[in-house]
């Protein structure tokens, strides 16, 4: 029977995290430095385009069709066949059943798209492609299944609202495999690698924030009161790790940053995710808290452990997803769920269940990867990570701050071509490069 | 006294400070500069619109050195920036009448 009160909800949430990850571009694009902007842009714009299309095709089906072994979803909704107007009888049964699949999707493209935060600046386009591809189906779509579409852990009964495990754990630990699997960036240690772009971060994780609530408050399924419940404990939760990672940052600093205060808030979001809709608001202010320090921590050992996980996607992802999905074992409270559990045996069910999406993530992502490295390659070749991926992998700059002389080229349309202006070459001096 | 002018890759500044740091160069001017030599440039496409462009971003390395000095300093950027590769760069070198330090009104090779 469908609601239209729900419906309408869970259609704004799936616009509003479609929005989150043009916002990740963003917030990734001005960490880079300016010759890999595009490049950098382009890895997480890319996603909405490929992942969406496989979402229908095969995503879907594969991670909410009839459980088979627990494991895999079978092939019934190939094509979004039999997903229409009508509601499905197990997911979201007061909204149509395209809606749920819909909204399921944007989860499909963000999560990849996370992972590119830790390989930036240095795989080729052609590798992501395929990787991306491969991950989504052979990756997101099994784990979505285990914890959402009915599989074992599902059945175990751990306990994950809006994806903690099978989105942040799960792209923070294949972004460790790649990290291992695909080195440094040339230049790591010893040259400077200074983020180009500091407001288009801040801007990047205001769009998260904001799509956030789709995510969080969207995973209620419904336009009611744990859905209103997840969206304050969201959003304190957030505002509590801005505050829990600034404070030993200006200890050991001297000085909050402002990127600080964006990846803080970040990491917020990543831990109150999975006890959005089980926790109280002063739970997810503790949650927040605990995610700040936390995952500062993370990244302020990252460096002396020189790993280069370019944008701190294991340190904010993986740990700060960790954080909150063992937290919900302790605060889950009846008052806000009444599915919640917490206590002992809970956190062991929730440690297993973060245990299996590390276990499985890192060996399928590290599979995928040598195939990869084995077919196309999976790194740029030095020189064109000296040019920068906007060059090297797409033919554009991100920037032009003045121009720079040059003519237009065979593909130039005529109109183009004749506002040119070709200047007289200036007198060239002997000598002269 | 010589003031020695060098074109040479971005990224190879920072291999080139070193070396003459290690040569006792104790201060240099760098300016990010365009060019072309016989280095060609690249293509950019927007929107289907492929254009040419001529210039290419380099570095430019200006240092002023005693007349004993000024071999050392140019062997030494020429190891450095050198990759093989077209593009490498070019080094200058031309007198240089005066030198004064602004704070004290040195003059000569007391004020490098």
């Amino acid at each position: 029977m469908i609601d239209t009160g729900d419906t309408a909800w869970l259609l704004v949430s799936t616009a509003l995290v479609m929005f989150m990850t043009p916002g990740l571009a963003l917030f990734y694009g001005g960490l880079v430095r300016g010759k890999n902007v595009l490049g950098t842009i382009m890895q997480s714009f890319f996603a909405l385009g490929l992942v969406s299309v496989l979402w229908v095709l095969i995503g879907y089906t594969l991670a909410f069709g009839k459980s088979h072994w627990g494991l895999i979803g079978g092939l019934e909704f190939w094509g979004f066949r039999g997903v229409g107007q009508a509601p499905s009888d197990v997911y979201a049964t007061t909204t149509p059943h395209v809606a749920f699949a819909m909204y399921q999707m944007m989860f499909a493209v963000i999560t990849p798209a996370l992972i590119t935060g830790a390989i930036a600046e240095r795989m080729k386009f052609a590798a992501y492609v395929l990787f991306l591809g491969l991950w989504s189906i052979l990756v997101y779509s099994p784990l979505a299944h285990w914890v959402w579409g009915g599989g074992w852990l599902f059945e175990l009964g751990a306990l994950d609202f809006a994806g903690g495990t099978v989105v942040h754990i799960n792209a923070g630990v294949a972004a460790l495999a790649a990290i291992l699997y695909m080195g440094k960036r040339r230049g790591y240690g010893k040259e400077a690698f200074v983020p180009h772009n500091v407001p288009m971060v801040i801007t990047g994780a205001a769009i998260l924030w904001f799509g956030w609530f789709g995510f969080n408050a969207g995973s209620a399924l419904a336009a009611n009161g744990l859905a209103a419940s997840a969206f304050a404990a969201t959003h304190v939760a957030t505002a509590a790790a801005i505050i829990g990672w600034l404070i030993p940052e200006s200890i050991k600093h001297g000085k909050p940053t402002t990127i600080g205060a964006a990846t803080g808030a970040v990491a917020g979001l990543v831990a109150i995710t999975p006890a959005a809709g089980f926790v109280e608001p002063w739970a997810a202010i503790l949650i927040g808290l605990a995610a700040g320090v936390i995952c500062w921590k993370a990244v302020d050992l990252k460096s002396r452990l020189r790993y280069d996980d370019s944008l701190d996607v294991v340190g904010v992802h993986m740990v700060g997803g960790i954080v909150g999905a063992l937290l919900v074992g302790v605060f889950a409270s009846t008052a806000v769920n009444e599915f919640s559990v917490a206590g002992l045996s809970q956190l062991g069910k929730q440690a297993v269940g973060v245990g299996a999406t590390l276990g499985f993530s890192f060996l399928a992502t590290w599979a995928i990867l040598w195939v990869v490295d084995r077919t196309v390659g999976l790194r740029v070749t030095e020189d064109d990570e000296i040019t920068g991926l906007d060059l090297s992998q797409h033919a554009e700059v991100g920037y032009t701050l003045v121009d720079r002389g040059g003519s237009a080229g065979r593909a130039a349309p005529a109109a183009a071509a004749s506002t040119v202006v070709v200047e007289e070459p200036a007198p060239v001096k002997e000598g002269a490069r | 006294m010589k003031l020695i002018t060098a074109i040479i890759k971005p990224f190879k500044l920072d291999e080139v400070k070193e070396a003459l740091r290690d040569i006792g160069v104790n201060g240099l001017t760098e300016t990010e500069v365009q060019g072309f030599g016989r280095q060609r440039g690249h293509t950019e496409v927007y929107r289907g619109a492929e254009y040419q462009v001529d210039f290419v971003p380099k570095v430019k390395i200006e240092v002023v050195a005693d007349d004993d000095q000024v071999q050392g300093i140019v062997d030494a950027i020429i190891k450095t920036a050198r990759t093989g590769k077209i593009g490498d760069g070019k080094v200058f070198v031309q007198p240089a009448e005066q030198v004064y330090r602004i704070r004290t009104g040195e003059m000569g090779p007391d004020a490098i």
